[in-house]
This record gives structure tokens, C-alpha cells and sequence, in this order.
């Protein structure tokens, strides 16, 4: 036996950091250098004549900023050599064994923007409407943002909400209905809250209390929903007109603000439903990251029996946040029938609760970033209406898969590292 | 607080948990609850704690009935546990997961993390602590994450306090450290109970032993009693605590492992700049606190490691790199460490699951038809050859006994004809026959003059199989040592210090 070791013990309350090496993925920089390519590849194979205007205030707009003319294909080609100078830097960081900062990413994709823009407006007789593009953004936006939302909470308290889409739909039929007999969009947006908890419910009976695949319940819901909007769409409304007939919510504009340059008006002169998700938004960041609610969602979600061992009853935390998830995607719902047009028609959200439910996954689980993510999908649905105002060479069916593609390549590739709370899409039960 | 159990019975299904079980612990107390692990400890806590609810029996607190419906009545009751799987949030900080269920607010319902930092800093002064009230759990020690479990009881007042098997995942330094803070805990009043199967730590602590076994309390012992008196209790038959074994005969050959590392996805390196050699006839037992690499060494080893850099030659064969098939056909068997979820196919049959990773060829499949006889004669075989206790080779895997599993796993992976055993943690969660019979075929195959590795967590299991301990702390090698090391000095190298010139071998 030999003397025991007198060096100290590491104090075992200092933070273990692993050590850790750099992993680097070439993903960045090859999808930047093949977007550059084939943009490229487009210049010069399909050159195009004359100049692009880039218009920056609609008529009547207290500050009329001039518009900007360039040449469209030499545009297009300076940002060509910019983009390849991203590329170029983003192949180095990853040759050096460092990580590709983020900006890279959003400066290429706004280099991009504008030289494709350029070019397809190049020798246009009408100029790139960019206020408007920007507003008709944050209106094809407001539907995924609510849904959007109501994703967020689902997953956080841990219920994985496929259905979105079914409350969106849900949403904007009660709305229009509850609209037209009343008279008050007020009435459609209540009714659509109500129907949007209720799509909720259904999916927390079936996925709380008995404990089914929450996928298939809420693809199987989304399935109903537009069975049974369609089957009433197309039995009642349809030979009673005046029940799908609402009154919309007019825009308000808001002293001051709305006069900002280029942003002011489209953000600033809408409906309330529009300020009202300026509202939910940081709310429910508030809820979910300052209140006792939120902590014991957030704990539910991650961690059920830990959060029953302290006392919190699950199920009931599973059924309430669910019930406010509905309620704000149902909000959403209702911007179709009482903001956007007067009437439901069928299938009217077309696929927005699924975009809603990449904008989750695309944001991180957090109600900001994927608010931010909703928007992005709202541009690239909006972008194929302002090139087919400039007339742009490009199929406007191609272009109507743009904010399917966009969401693929962000949910696929670019998002980076996410986690998802632990214990999203588990029923829990208890042993 | 005196806490009293009357009768308490639990049953699942046909299964009876707990069998009538009356339990007193008065206040300035430490009863230690002892029993192999499935003997209904654990049941019995959680019916404390009102995760269950008992179907007799009652509970009693100063002698009045308590009725808990959810862990919440229980902890208000005054009851607070420290459970074996922590029940902590890892992405929460430690003031959150303190706070957590009985969160104080200000104006807006703005949760008030100051007041759970004061309480946590206040709670952790007072026994000596130091935790930081916004370091994010996940990211604590396990030993440090503990103590933020024992602050979460106290921060309710608990008066009587249950460990869960607390020292499963501590250091036998932690572990000493965790033992001052329960006869501190006692000193204040508090009622403790102790769940454990390990011997050493009852005697260290306890004022009163109570012995459980399938699920009935079958005695009580001082702590004066011997390690083999409390074994015996605990099994109910006399138990042999060491394992026979002879001096190595080394032979030619053998396993070397040059400057491995594995790394996650993240880039945490989990096994880091490993080397060492185990020659054809020796036992290397690469021991540690649970999480500092071994169960990703041994996977790397296995061939299930994704991101392996550096060498591992078995015979003068390259195994870096090669598929899991072929580490396989290279003859590396592995016993994993949760044979549930890598060891077998619980809904699988015995004869199946004997011959799960022989399905690419004869005998048991010809031309991708399977072997139905070859198969079901091997197994019989089997079954015999290791005293695997089941219905018949046809019941599945899944409702046979934990050490009867493991055998399963055994006597396949020492079926076919091996160049190297890797063996993690043998015998977890495995009765103490099956224990002394797993350890008797691991020495066999060291006999047999193949290189074994086994992974261990406890010192015990370590100090009986090796010819040489090699100890692991955060991914690196602190050091290769004889199996006569003394325990001191292992304890220590566990918490990453590395033994003295002398002690080296």
C-alpha cells in the first residue's frame, strides 16, 4: 500500500465544458456557389435589354422618395460577382475549419433578391412596385404568423400541432359565417377563436387523454376540417349567399407611422387584425418566457415527469395551452373571410397552416423567430405577384412553388442546429 | 416529522410490487431501505411520493392519514425526494427548476427570479454549497445537478427527505460528500430515507436497515452487520461476493487502441486521444463515473461510433473504419449497456433474439430463407449452456427476468468465435445469481485467451474482473493501474486525478 495522492479534488461544481471540436458542414458554401452558378447560367443565357425601376412610394404618400432605375442585366451580373464573393468566403471559413457566420447567408440572399429582380424587370414598362410587394408580404404573412403561434405553444407544452391548417380553415369558415349573420367582423373573429379551440380540443382529447400518434390525429383533423368546410361550403353557402357574405375590417392607419418611407403605409395602414398580430406576437414571447404559465408550458414540454413530480398537472397544461394555441390560429383563420376577401371559398388556406408549421421548425421553437419565419414565407408567396406585374419571363406557375421551395430549403438545409423541446410528440403517461 | 407506512400494497397486473409493508422512520433519522434492484424500492417511493396510488394500505404523517392524489399533496405534505433519474429540466437554469411549481410572481405575472436565486444561494450557504443560481442544468456535473435536486426539497420545507439510489452516478468522493450532507439533513430533524443495493453505503450511514425482497419486507439489520449477512439477506441465500479467478496467461496478440477519439455531432469530444493495449488472456476493466466516455469507447470499439479518428487494431487488423458487419466477422463480441435498447428485441422470441446478428448466412439462413431447426437446436442449446430460465425458446425475450435477458445477450455474443469481448457494464440491473454466473463466463473467455473488455461503473464489479483497471474521466485516460490499486486512490483518479509515479503500472 503506498500513500494516497495529495493533489486537490476539482472542485465538482465547476461547469463541465466539453472540449469541443469545430464541425464544420460544406452545406453553406456549396448551396451558395450552385445558386450563383445557375443565376449566372440565367444572365447569360437569357440577357435581357433595357433598365429596371424600382419604384419606392405609391402615389399619395406624403413623402414621394424617387424612383430608382438600373440597368437590369448588368445589375443582375454585379451581384453575380458579389454572390461569388460570398461563396468564395464561405468556402475559406470552411477550408480554415471555422464556421460561416449567419449574415452570409442573408447578405447573398438579398443580393440575390435584387439581381433577379433587375433582371426580371429589365426593359418592363411598369416599375418594381416594392411598397407593395412589402405589404402584400406582411397580408399573406398574417395567416402563417397566427398559425404560426399556435404551433409554438402546441409544441412547447409538447403536442405536436399538424392541424393548424384545420383551425386556419375552421377558423375562416366560422368567421365567415358568424360574420355575414351578424353584420360585425368582431362576431367572425370570436366565432373563428371558438372554432379554432375546438379543432384544439378534438386534438387534445385524442392525443392527451387516450394517447394516439399526435401526427395522425392532426392529419387526419386537417382532413375532416376540409371535408366538412367543403361538404357545408358547397351544400349551404352556396344556395344561401347571404350567410358567406362579411363585412371587412377596413385599414386604420396610425397617425405618423404610417407616413414612414416605403414601410409606413404597408405596415401601418391595415386592419386591426394586422396590429393585433403586432400584439400576440411579443405576447406570446412574454407568456412563454416571463410568466409562471409559460415556465411550466416550456416545462411540460420538455420534461413531463419532472414537471409532475413538482405538482404541475400535466394533461391539464397539455389541454389549456392547446386551447390558446387554437384560439390564436383560429384569429388567423378569420383574416381570410373578414380581412382578406368577404366570402369563404373552399380550401381557401391552401396549405398556409403547413407553411405555418415549417415556420415553426424554421424558427426555432420561438415565437419571434418564427414569426420572422412566417414573414419570409409571405414574401416569396408575394414575389410571383410582383414579377407578374413587371412581366417577368418566368412561368408564373414556377413561380407559384417559390414559397414551397423556400420552405424546403430552409427547413432541410439552412435553419443550422435546432432542438426541439425533449418531449414534443410524446403522450405522457404516467407508469 | 414521523413518517409512518401501514400495509402498503401495490399490485400490476399479477405482479405484486409491494407485499403489506409497514415502515416507520421517526425524525433525526436515516432508515436505509436495501434491496436488489426489481425488489420494489423504487414502487414504494413513488406511492410516498403520490406518483402511485397504493390499492392498501395507508400513509401517515405525525400519525395522521395523508391522502395524495399527485405528487403535489405529497410535497405539501412536507415530503420531498431526490429521485435516481433527476427530475430536473436540463435546459432550465437552477433557479427555474427550483422555482418550478410554486413560482412566486410580481405585477404583469412576470415570474420572480430574484426571490428563487436567493432561495437557491441561501439553501446552498447553509450546507456549503456552490451552485449558481443561473447555470443551465444540462450543462452542470450529475454530482452538482443532485445537490440542485436536494435544493428543490428543501426550498419546499421538506421534512422527510427520500433518496432514490442518489449515489448511482456519484464519484465515491461525491458520494462521501452526499453522505455528510444526509447526517447533516438528519441533524436538523429531517426524516431520511435511504433506497440502496449498495452494501458499503449502508453500513456508512444508516441508523436503521429494513431489507426488501420481491416486493416484502424480509428483515431488519443493524449496521454492525457484515457485508455478507446484508448480501445474504438482501438475495436470500448465501452469496459469494468475490469472483475466482487465476493469474492472466497472456498469450500473443490482442487488441491495441492508438490515439482514439470520438466525437458527437455537436463536436464534443467524448473520447478523447485514447490509447492502450489489452493482450490476448487479460481482463482490462476501463472504470469510471458513469458519462465520461466508456459507454462511447466501448461503441467505437463495437463498430456504432460514426465519428472515430485514430486506430483500433484487434490482431494486427484495422477496425476503424469498417462496417459494423465487419467488425462482427472481425470477431468483436459486445454486450451493450442498456440491453433493451441495444441488446435485444423485447418482443422477439429467446431463439430469435440467439442469433439476431447471424442472419447473413449458414447455417441459420440459406438462400434468405431462415434456418428454422438449425435455429431452435442452437437454441436449446443455448438455454441449457447458460441456465437461462424461460418458458421455452419460443416465449419473447421481453418477459423474461432482467438477469435472464442479459444471459440471452451473453450467451450470444460468446457464441460465435470471438477475437475480443467488449463487455459494458455486464451486469446492470441483474440479480446477484445471474451476476456471479455472468462473471464466471467472462473469466472463462479471458481463460479461453481472448481480450476482454469490460465497462464498469461500480468499484466493486471493477476491483473482482480485472487483471488491470484503466480509469476514465471527461473522455480522457487518467491512468492504467493494477486491480490491487487501492480504493482511495481509483475514487480519486474517478474525479480525474492521476495517481502518483508509484502507483502507476
Amino acid at each position: 500500500m503506498s500513500t494516497t495522492t495529495a493533489q486537490p479534488v476539482p472542485a465538482p461544481d465547476e461547469v463541465v465544458e466539453p472540449r469541443l471540436v469545430t464541425v464544420v458542414s460544406r452545406k453553406v458554401p456549396v448551396v451558395l456557389a450552385v445558386v450563383t452558378a445557375l443565376f449566372a447560367l440565367l444572365l447569360a443565357l437569357r440577357a435581357r435589354e433595357g433598365d429596371a425601376t424600382f419604384r419606392l412610394s405609391s402615389s399619395g404618400d406624403l413623402v414621394a422618395l424617387p424612383s430608382i432605375d438600373v440597368p437590369g442585366t448588368a445589375t443582375g451580373w454585379v451581384a453575380v460577382v458579389l454572390m461569388a464573393l460570398l461563396a468564395a468566403f464561405a468556402f475559406l471559413r470552411v477550408a480554415g475549419r471555422r464556421k460561416v457566420p449567419g449574415w452570409v447567408s442573408a447578405v447573398f440572399a438579398v443580393l440575390f433578391l435584387v439581381g433577379f429582380l433587375a433582371w426580371a424587370a429589365a426593359g418592363s414598362p411598369n416599375d418594381v412596385p416594392l411598397v407593395r410587394v412589402i405589404g402584400g408580404s406582411v397580408l399573406l404573412a398574417v395567416p402563417i404568423v397566427f398559425g404560426a403561434l399556435g404551433g409554438v405553444i402546441g409544441e412547447r407544452v409538447g403536442v405536436v400541432n399538424i392541424a393548424i391548417e384545420g383551425q386556419l380553415l375552421a377558423g375562416a369558415f366560422c368567421a365567415a359565417v358568424a360574420g355575414s349573420v351578424t353584420g360585425s367582423p368582431w362576431a367572425g373573429v370570436v366565432a373563428a377563436v371558438v372554432a379554432g379551440v375546438l379543432v384544439s380540443l378534438v386534438l387534445g382529447v385524442f392525443t392527451i387523454t387516450y394517447k394516439v400518434n399526435q401526427v395522425i390525429v392532426g392529419v387526419v383533423l386537417n382532413v375532416l376540417v376540409i371535408g366538412v368546410t367543403s361538404f357545408l361550403y358547397s351544400q349551404v353557402l352556396v344556395s344561401n349567399p347571404e350567410l358567406n357574405s362579411t363585412t371587412r375590417f377596413s385599414n386604420v392607419a396610425i397617425p405618423g407611422l404610417s407616413h414612414i418611407p416605403v414601410i409606413g403605409p404597408s405596415l401601418f395602414n391595415q386592419s386591426l387584425i394586422v396590429y393585433l398580430m403586432y400584439l400576440v406576437v411579443p405576447g406570446v414571447w412574454y407568456a412563454l418566457y416571463r410568466t409562471r404559465w409559460g415556465l411550466r408550458v416550456r416545462a411540460v414540454g420538455e420534461h413531463p415527469k419532472a414537471a409532475d413530480t413538482v405538482g404541475i398537472k400535466v394533461e391539464r397544461t397539455r389541454y389549456l395551452a392547446l386551447m390558446v394555441a387554437g384560439a390564436i390560429a383560429g384569429i388567423g383563420g378569420a383574416f381570410y373571410t373578414v380581412v382578406s376577401v368577404s366570402s369563404f371559398g373552399k380550401e381557401m388556406t391552401a396549405g398556409a397552416g403547413f407553411i405555418a408549421l415549417a415556420a415553426v421548425i424554421f424558427g426555432k421553437w420561438d415565437p419571434v423567430r418564427a414569426a420572422l419565419a412566417a414573414l419570409l414565407f409571405g414574401f416569396a408567396s408575394n414575389l410571383e405577384g410582383a414579377l407578374s406585374i413587371v412581366g417577368a419571363p418566368v412561368p408564373s406557375q414556377f413561380m407559384l412553388m417559390l414559397p414551397y421551395v423556400v420552405t424546403l430549403l430552409a427547413v432541410a438545409g439552412l435553419v443550422g442546429r435546432s432542438r426541439a423541446p425533449a418531449a414534443t410528440g410524446q403522450p405522457y403517461v404516467k407508469e | 416529522m414521523k413518517l409512518e407506512l401501514r400495509g402498503i400494497t401495490k399490485r400490476f397486473g399479477a405482479l405484486v410490487a409491494n407485499d403489506h409493508i409497514d415502515l416507520t422512520v421517526e425524525p433525526g433519522e436515516i432508515h436505509c431501505l436495501l434491496g436488489e434492484n426489481g425488489a420494489g424500492k423504487s414502487t414504494l417511493m413513488n406511492v410516498l411520493y403520490g406518483l402511485y396510488q397504493a390499492d392498501e394500505g395507508e400513509i401517515l404523517l405525525d400519525d395522521e392519514v395523508q391522502h395524495f392524489a399527485g405528487p403535489g399533496d405529497a410535497m405539501t405534505a412536507g415530503i420531498g425526494m431526490v429521485h435516481q433519474h433527476f427530475m430536473l429540466i436540463p435546459v432550465f437554469t437552477v433557479a427555474e427548476n427550483v422555482m418550478l411549481g410554486h413560482e412566486q410572481t410580481r405585477a404583469g405575472g412576470r415570474l420572480d427570479l430574484e426571490s428563487a436565486r436567493t432561495r437557491v444561494r441561501e439553501i446552498a450557504d447553509r450546507f456549503g454549497f456552490h451552485v449558481d443560481p443561473d447555470a443551465v442544468v444540462e450543462d452542470l456535473p450529475v454530482g452538482v445537478q443532485q445537490r440542485v435536486e436536494i435544493i428543490k426539497a428543501l426550498s419546499r420545507d421538506a421534512k422527510v427527505l427520500v433518496f432514490d439510489e442518489p449515489t448511482a452516478v456519484l464519484t465515491p468522493q461525491e458520494t462521501d460528500e452526499l453522505m455528510g450532507i444526509m447526517r447533516q439533513l438528519k441533524e436538523g430533524g429531517a426524516a431520511i430515507v435511504f433506497i440502496t443495493h449498495k452494501l458499503r453505503e449502508v453500513r456508512a450511514v444508516a441508523d436503521r436497515i429494513t431489507v426488501v425482497r420481491r416486493g416484502a419486507i424480509v428483515g431488519e439489520a443493524e449496521p454492525t452487520a457484515t457485508d455478507a449477512q446484508l448480501a445474504s439477506l438482501m438475495v436470500g441465500r448465501p452469496v459469494e461476493l468475490v469472483v475466482h479467478k487465476d493469474a492472466p496467461r497472456l498469450a500473443e496478440g490482442g487488441l491495441s487502441v492508438r490515439n482514439l477519439q470520438v466525437t458527437d455531432a455537436r463536436g464534443a469530444v467524448l473520447v478523447d486521444d485514447v490509447s492502450f493495449e489489452v493482450p490476448s488472456g487479460e481482463i482490462l476493466v476501463v472504470a469510471g463515473v458513469q458519462g465520461n466516455g466508456q459507454t462511447e469507447l466501448a461503441e467505437a470499439l463495437a463498430g456504432l461510433q460514426d465519428r472515430v479518428t485514430g486506430s483500433i487494431r484487434l490482431d494486427g487488423t484495422e477496425l476503424v473504419g469498417r462496417t459494423v458487419r465487419q467488425v462482427l466477422d472481425a470477431g468483436v463480441g459486445y454486450v451493450p449497456e442498456d440491453r433493451n435498447e441495444d441488446g435485444l428485441v423485447g418482443s422477439f422470441t429467446v431463439a430469435e433474439n440467439l442469433v439476431l446478428d447471424r442472419t447473413n448466412g449458414r447455417p441459420f439462413v440459406r438462400a434468405g430463407a431462415l434456418q428454422l431447426r438449425a435455429r431452435d437446436a442452437f437454441a436449446r442449446e443455448k438455454v441449457e449452456e447458460y441456465d437461462i430460465r424461460t418458458q421455452g425458446i419460443g416465449s419473447p425475450v421481453g418477459r423474461l427476468s432482467g438477469g435472464n435477458q442479459q444471459k440471452v445477450v451473453v450467451a450470444r455474443e460468446l457464441s460465435r468465435d470471438l477475437r475480443l469481448l467488449v463487455a459494458a457494464q455486464p451486469t446492470r440491473g441483474v440479480d446477484v445469481g445471474s451476476i456471479e454466473f455472468i462473471h464466471k463466463r467472462v473469466v472463462e473467455t479471458r481463460d479461453a485467451g481472448v481480450p476482454v473488455i469490460v465497462v464498469a461503473t461500480e468499484l466493486d464489479e471493477a476491483v473482482a474482473l480485472a487483471d488491470r483497471i484503466l480509469v476514465m474521466y471527461r473522455g480522457r485516460v487518467v491512468g492504467i493501474v493494477p486491480s490491487d490499486t487501492p480504493r482511495d486512490v481509483l475514487g480519486l483518479m474517478m474525479a480525474g486525478v492521476a495517481p502518483t509515479e508509484g502507483e502507476a503500472a
